[in-house]
């Protein structure tokens, strides 16, 4: 099916041959004028769009003082040239983090900045062209918005903040992307990125409980829309539909039983995913923020608990504050909101959970860092705490754990190559491509460790390394959910077929008791 | 994009799912599935007829767990499984299986 050449794994990470041009035919799907239009943008390339932009542009430089730092910051000392996945997997020129923001930054020269008005020649300053317009829209959306050059960058330029704002001054003259703004636009109208509606998600939460009491014969709830739950979970809706998303679903299901805390999922809010995030969108942001406050005061609950989703985390974590707060209904002895990875952690180190190790035996696994997690988030109350707590929970249920090299984990994680609204069928070319760097990691840990499986903690990391890994001559079934391996591990109380034997974790005896309500 | 078959001209999106899920037929189906270099043999035909099913029941796709348990039912659990849906439907069985089917595309991190 592929007509394009699959990058080399090699044994370490080296810069690829330019070739100038090579991603430029790639052109992710317009949205259409339905999609734009519920969105409140226009819904065709508008009269007068150059105007409009710089306009637009102008408007952004106003409210975003970060935005004309970096646009000014650049002295163009390469550092962050070879950090991209999308460069190393494509050696298109314009995939380096430098080129990508240049294309914004000679406007924003030639509209911006006093030399750029009057000697555009000497300050590399252009103006905004269609053909320049069609570069942003090719090669913003070539960006997944991860933030790794801007770990290397020594003045902290976040390009992906720059590809948002590119992405919404194209939407504001009717050049929007269909992925994003479809979804975004379904989540308005349903509730979650899916389009599954609340009789679908009913069925197959009841499925999933049919499931559990079917392999553990025990009966573990996954409670829909209870008013007066204690938690509220906000899953990616993935985790409702796709493998091995679902797996992980049904790991949180059991912890929340285990721990004996009542809780619910709501209809309404059904997902975690903030796509508007991706589009640079603040209104939209806040728009899909709202709907995750207005149900978890009309549920009554008292904590909100983030499933695995990469970038929802970052929403929930550095933004929901402002986006959807204030929480002074939450309950404040619980860190709000919580990300299901802390609430697993809390459990384990309560000693909660009864976990057999040996059920993963079958396994050696690594861990995906995932890029928002790593980068614009954290977990627990130290510093690194969103690298130490996914691990720390998955050596309590594994025994085979090996990391991949130093600088393809924590901050310096590769993208999945999905990220930032790129994980739609016509970017496969791009997402093969540029998940290179992570899959040469996961190859080294592989050949020299016996590394079989990588979990993971995102839903579109998830899916992104399910369709690619192939690819890269490794199974499909090989990835797997951070609480996949929790699922697996841990013993319910009154579980059947429970591992025969005493296991070690003979310390973990009546706190498993702690009832909720 | 169109498909053109005994005469008919049916609309579709940029990925080739139909945009007017009336206008489905079972020989559109057969028509799309040769597009997509599938054969459409019994057991694709049980996949479809069950994303039919469902869709009509719950205007969404089931999920695969939920199409693999259902496979599983009425063919055996040497089929019911994964690895023999992708065999049926190599570009998963999610999105091919739904195109083929005439319903839209399910969207999303998936």
């Amino acid at each position: 099916m592929a007509d394009y050449d699959l990058p080399e794994l090699k044994e370490y990470t080296e810069p690829p041959r330019l070739a100038e041009g090579a991603m430029g035919h790639l052109s992710t799907y317009p949205a259409a004028p339905a999609h734009q239009e519920a969105l409140g943008f226009p819904g065709e390339l508008v009269e007068g769009w150059h105007d409009k932009a710089i306009e637009k542009f102008d408007e952004l430089l106003g409210q975003s003082r970060s935005l004309r730092v970096y646009l000014d910051a650049c002295v163009r000392c390469g550092a962050c040239t070879d950090k991209c996945h999308y460069f190393l997997g494509t050696g298109d020129p314009k995939n380096m983090p430098v080129a990508r923001q240049d294309l914004m930054r000679k406007v924003y020269r030639r509209h911006f900045t006093l030399a750029g008005k009057w000697l555009p020649w000497l300050v590399g300053a252009a103006d905004l062209t269609e053909e320049v317009l069609d570069d942003w829209y090719n090669y913003f959306h070539q960006c997944s918005q991860c933030r790794r050059c801007s770990v290397y960058c020594p003045y902290g330029i976040d390009t992906a903040e720059i590809s948002m704002a590119a992405r919404e001054i194209m939407d504001h003259i009717g050049k929007g992307q269909k992925y994003c703004n479809e979804i975004i636009a379904k989540v308005h109208d349903i509730g979650n990125n899916l389009g599954l509606k609340e009789p679908a998600l009913a069925n197959t939460l009841e499925g999933l409980e049919e499931d559990i009491e079917e392999e553990t014969g025990v009966k573990v709830r996954l409670p829909l829309d209870e008013k007066g739950a204690e938690v509220m979970l906000v899953a990616p809706s993935a985790d409702f539909f796709a493998e091995p998303h679902v797996d992980g679903l049904i790991g949180y299901a059991k912890v929340f039983h285990q721990a004996g805390v009542s809780w619910t999922i709501s209809s309404y809010a059904s997902e975690a995913a903030n796509f508007a995030m991706f589009i640079g969108s603040y209104e939209q942001m806040h728009e899909v923020a709202q709907r995750i406050r207005k149900a978890a005061l009309d549920l009554g609950v008292r904590r909100i608990v983030v499933g695995e989703c990469g970038h929802a985390w970052r929403v929930a974590y550095s933004f929901w504050n402002t986006l959807a707060g204030p929480f002074d209904f939450l309950d404040p002895d619980y860190p709000v909101p919580q990300h299901v990875c802390e609430f697993t952690y809390e459990q384990i180190q309560k000693g909660a959970l009864k976990l057999d190790k040996s059920a993963n035996d079958h396994m050696t696994l690594t861990f995906h860092d995932s890029c928002n997690v790593a980068r614009a988030s954290r977990m627990g109350d130290r510093p690194g705490g969103q690298f130490e707590i996914p691990r720390a929970i998955l050596k309590a249920c594994c025994n085979n754990f090996v990391d991949m090299p130093a600088d393809t984990i924590r901050d310096a994680t590769f993208c999945c190559g999905g990220g930032g609204g790129l994980l739609t069928d016509e970017l496969l070319e791009l997402r093969v491509k540029g998940a290179q760097p992570r899959m040469q990691a996961l190859k080294q840990v592989a050949d020299e460790h016996g590394v079989t499986h990588m979990a993971s903690i995102c839903a579109i990391c998830k899916s992104q390394f399910t369709k690619v890994v192939p690819d890269y001559g490794f199974d499909m079934d090989s990835i797997v959910s951070l609480h996949q391996l929790v699922s697996n591990a841990i013993v319910l109380d009154g579980q059947a077929d429970a591992a025969a034997g005493p296991e070690e974790e003979t310390e973990e005896t009546a706190a498993a008791g702690q009832a909720g309500p | 994009m169109t498909y053109e078959y005994n005469g008919t001209v049916v609309e579709t999106d940029e990925e080739g799912y139909i945009t007017d899920i009336s206008l489905w037929t079972r020989e559109l189906a057969e028509f799309i599935a040769k597009d997509e270099n599938i054969e459409m043999s019994n057991d694709h035909w049980e996949v479809v007829n069950f994303l039919r099913d469902y869709y009509e029941e719950y205007q969404i796709a089931p999920a695969v767990r939920v199409l693999i348990k259902a496979i599983k039912k009425s063919l055996g659990t040497d089929k019911g499984n994964s690895k023999y849906l992708y065999e049926l439907f190599p570009y998963g069985p999610a999105k091919q299986a739904c195109k083929i089917a005439g319903l839209p595309k399910p969207t999303g991190c998936i």
